[in-house]
């Protein structure tokens, strides 16, 4: 579905991926995980065309997406959740779907799909997204992602900094969607949720990918050791 | 007293012309970023097109807001938009293009100043109030709220104000930001061409006709906080009082430094305008 072949980008002269490759199957979950400062967001923003390729190519769908702008990349069936549950501030809860399911040229009906599977969001549609709890911004910005109607997801930790109760329903959420069939990239720092959601996982270290493998690997002592900060 | 009076509307007219232009400005500098030394050329496009469309003074009101905005456009498809993030280099490239575009109106129309002959419903006015100078704070308010509806009712106002309050994020939701910014700019530009045709009811045009309050302009979006409506309209007034009165009571160049003064000595207390911003300008 999603394939990544040796990806090469950085900000400016300063390189941070060094030939980056993976694939996503059709729905499968798979969880990008290293230390901070790895290219993990690096790497999602590049795959998004938010950060020019240098070198390597990113297909989808069998098509080679590498130059395409982001929303160009949306319409293809691609959504992205970045890191720091960012929403549009000054909109309402209401407002922040509206715009994207606007811009996707999508039925209203979308939108209804995505509060199914945040219900927590529907009480709070007319206030102003810029108020709402970091958890409840995050809920936001995973249903603004899912009205696009997309067939492959990316998440950037989107259990980063969330309080307890609220990072079960993330995570449930994202199982249920993953297992109603929805492709996933998703990555996640905790090795417990990435244990129990994941299907396959890769592992990047200064640019590379270091390990990658069956979920259930992660058990594995040299794996625990490159996730050690 | 009664001087004091009298200058009122002639106060409140200079500031409604000032909202004008700085409701332009609010779009392309408050919300994009982009300072463009050219915006006063679109007003100025916008009188002659009043001076081009004699005896038809509310349609070149619409006629010059779609100019202008041509121009506009065209100035961020061609250039800007290859400079966004590098204010200084826009700054340059924008005031040479303001430098071509009044020597373009010295060819076409002269040098000297054409008067344009404002309809004769605007003759005559209530007490001390004129019609023209009524007409003119009307029209501002007409535009402020219609900027308004547009940004808070209408789908693409929706679009804009996410693309302005967080452009990334617009990007990766599937909004084509370049659109945007095309049409920010056209809207910004085109209410450079309202102003322009306000001008016309109260003095001459000439290919420098913008220069005069370009300044001011960015001062009152200055002053009254990037990319908010609030502060523009209540900074142009006061700016547009503070104006006329200076120069009332001293000389026009006199009451430049004045305003200016003013205006740096209030940013010392508020630096961030009347109003505060959240909105992210381009990275
Ligand atoms: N905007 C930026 N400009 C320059 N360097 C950056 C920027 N963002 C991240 N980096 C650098 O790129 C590297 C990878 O960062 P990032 O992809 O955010 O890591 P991760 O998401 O794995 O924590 C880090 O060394 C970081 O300092
Ligand atoms: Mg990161």
């Amino acid at each position: 579905m999603l394939s990544v072949r040796d990806l090469e980008s950085g900000y400016g002269r300063a390189r941070v991926l060094f030939g980056v490759s993976l694939t996503v199957e059709p729905g499968e979950l798979v969880c990008v995980m290293g230390r901070n400062g790895v290219g993990k967001t690096t790497l999602l923003d590049t795959v998004m065309g938010v950060l020019p390729v240098t070198s390597g190519t990113v297909t989808f769908d069998g098509r080679d997406i590498t130059r395409l702008k982001p929303h160009e990349r949306v319409r293809l069936g691609i959504a992205y959740v970045p890191q720091g549950h960012d929403t549009f501030p000054q909109l309402s809860v209401l407002g922040n779907l509206q715009v994207t399911l606007e811009a996707s040229k999508g039925s209203p009906s979308a939108l209804d799909e995505a509060l199914d599977v945040f219900p927590a969001l529907k009480p709070l549609l007319k206030r102003q997204a810029g108020y709402l709890s970091g958890g409840q911004q995050q809920q936001l910005a995973i249903a603004r992602a899912l009205v696009t109607r997309p067939r492959m997801l990316i998440l950037d930790e989107p259990t980063e900094g969330i309080q307890p109760s609220i990072i079960i329903e993330i995570e449930e959420a994202i199982e249920r969607l993953h297992g109603s069939g929805l492709s996933v990239l998703l990555v996640e720092q905790y090795v417990d949720i990435a244990l129990r959601l994941a299907d396959r996982f890769v592992i990047l270290d200064a640019g590379r990918v270091v390990r990658e493998g069956e979920a259930r690997e992660l058990r594995g002592e040299e794996v625990q050791h490159l996730l050690a900060v | 007293m009664e001087a004091f009076v009298n200058q009122l509307p002639i106060g409140l007219s200079i500031g409604a012309v000032l909202l004008l232009i700085a409701l332009g400005l609010t779009f392309t500098f408050g919300q994009m970023g982009v300072i463009n030394m050219a915006h006063g050329e679109f007003i100025m496009a916008g009188a002659y097109t009043a001076f081009l469309l004699p005896g038809l003074f509310v349609p070149s009101l619409v006629v010059a807001f779609f100019v202008a905005g041509a121009m506009g456009l065209v100035l961020e498809r061609l250039a800007i938009r290859h400079f966004y993030g590098r204010p200084l280099d826009t700054l340059l490239l924008t005031w040479g293009v303001s430098l071509v575009l009044q020597q373009l109106a010295r060819d076409l129309f002269g040098a000297p100043n054409v008067q344009v002959k404002a309809p004769d419903w605007l003759a005559g006015g209530i007490g001390i109030l004129p019609y023209n100078r009524l007409f003119i704070m009307g029209l501002a308010i007409a535009s402020v709220v219609g900027v308004w509806l547009y940004l808070v009712r209408t789908k693409h106002g929706r679009r804009m104000r996410a693309v302005m309050q967080n452009r990334r994020l617009a990007a990766t939701s599937g909004i084509d930001t370049g659109r945007v910014d095309m049409l920010t700019f056209f809207i910004g530009s085109g209410l450079a061409g309202i102003a322009g045709v306000a001008l016309t009811l109260v003095g001459p045009v000439g290919p420098s006709l913008g220069t005069y309050y370009i300044v001011d302009a960015f001062l009152v979006v200055v002053a009254g906080g990037l990319g908010q409506l609030r502060g523009a309209v209540l900074a142009a007034a006061g700016l547009g009082l503070l104006n006329s009165y200076a120069e009332f009571w001293s000389d026009a160049s006199l009451a430049k430094v004045i305003v200016f003064a003013a205006v740096i000595a209030f940013l010392q207390f508020r630096p961030q305008g009347l109003f505060t911003v959240r909105s992210r300008a381009l990275s």
